[in-house]
């Protein structure tokens, strides 16, 4: 790959039904483009918690993906309500999700740390009223 | 052990995903909260859980699991079927309950 390839995919709110697709077809495009399967794995499952939470904490929003040789970088961009306490919202069972949420099988509150377990970096930019950008990289060598 | 033989042994109907049941079966997870799967369920999984809808199906191909089984007669959303079967993700299911379920499954892991 000697040019890196650019992605975006728009994420709607509260369409439970369509969440993951946007992490499903960058899923795709990876594979297409034969990396690693242990990588492509790793960046799925963070970009697939970052995209449920655009759904489910944010009116939806906008992701872009950058695949270039050396790594995998996304911005997952929302116009929510943003996060009051980062370091809070990055700890293990904290989850503000309601209980119509709950009973989908989402707030157990690990969607945060898990894109921060499988990533090589990640960086959260928020502010309250204007929106949240979580930043992940994963390098693939 | 492939999924079809899974579910041979286990007496399970398979619901959707029939063109993933060659996939091998290498090790189990049990859980219904999704981040949780998401966090440690290794890929290869069987997925033992009541979680019959669509982002439940979502997380498996993200996950790369290779088939969910509901326990206990738990039900499977349509928009779950057809997903599954969009992206060739079995799906079992059987009365047995969860607990018994994964037992029965780690002895013929082993
Ligand atoms: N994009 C976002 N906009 C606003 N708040 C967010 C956003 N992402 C996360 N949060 C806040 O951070 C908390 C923790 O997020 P995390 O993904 O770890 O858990 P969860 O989404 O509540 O549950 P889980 O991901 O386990 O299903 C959320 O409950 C929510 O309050
Ligand atoms: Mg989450």
């Amino acid at each position: 790959m000697s040019e890196s390839v650019k992605l975006s995919f728009p994420v709607l709110a509260d369409d439970f039904s369509h969440a993951g697709e946007a992490s499903g077809s960058l899923k795709r495009t990876l594979k297409k483009l034969g990396i690693d399967m242990e990588v492509i794995r790793r960046v799925s499952i963070a970009v697939y918690e970052g995209e449920i939470n655009m759904v489910i904490h944010a009116d939806g929003g906008v992701i872009d993906a950058e695949i270039s040789a050396e790594s995998i970088e996304v911005w997952l961009r929302d116009k929510g309500p943003g996060i009051k306490d980062v370091e809070l919202a990055m700890q293990e069972g904290y989850s503000t999700a309601r209980d119509h949420i709950r009973a989908l099988g989402f707030g157990a509150g690990m969607g945060l740390p898990n894109i921060k377990k499988y990533t090589d970096e990640m960086s959260i930019e928020t502010e309250i009223g204007v929106g949240t950008t979580v930043y992940l990289k994963v390098n693939i060598t | 052990m492939t999924v079809k033989e899974l579910a041979n042994n286990i007496n399970a109907k398979i619901l959707a995903g029939n063109n993933g049941v060659e996939n091998e079966v290498t090790c189990g997870y049990c859980g219904d909260l999704l981040s949780w799967v998401m966090g440690r369920a290794k890929e290869s999984s069987a997925w033992v859980t009541v979680m019959g809808n669509v982002n439940a199906v979502a997380v498996a191909v993200l996950a790369d699991i290779s088939c969910i089984v509901l326990a206990e007669n738990s039900a499977l959303d349509e928009d779950a079927k057809i997903k599954a079967d969009e992206h060739d993700i079995p799906i079992l299911r059987t009365d047995i309950p969860q607990y018994e379920l994964c037992v029965a499954i780690e002895k013929l892991l082993k």
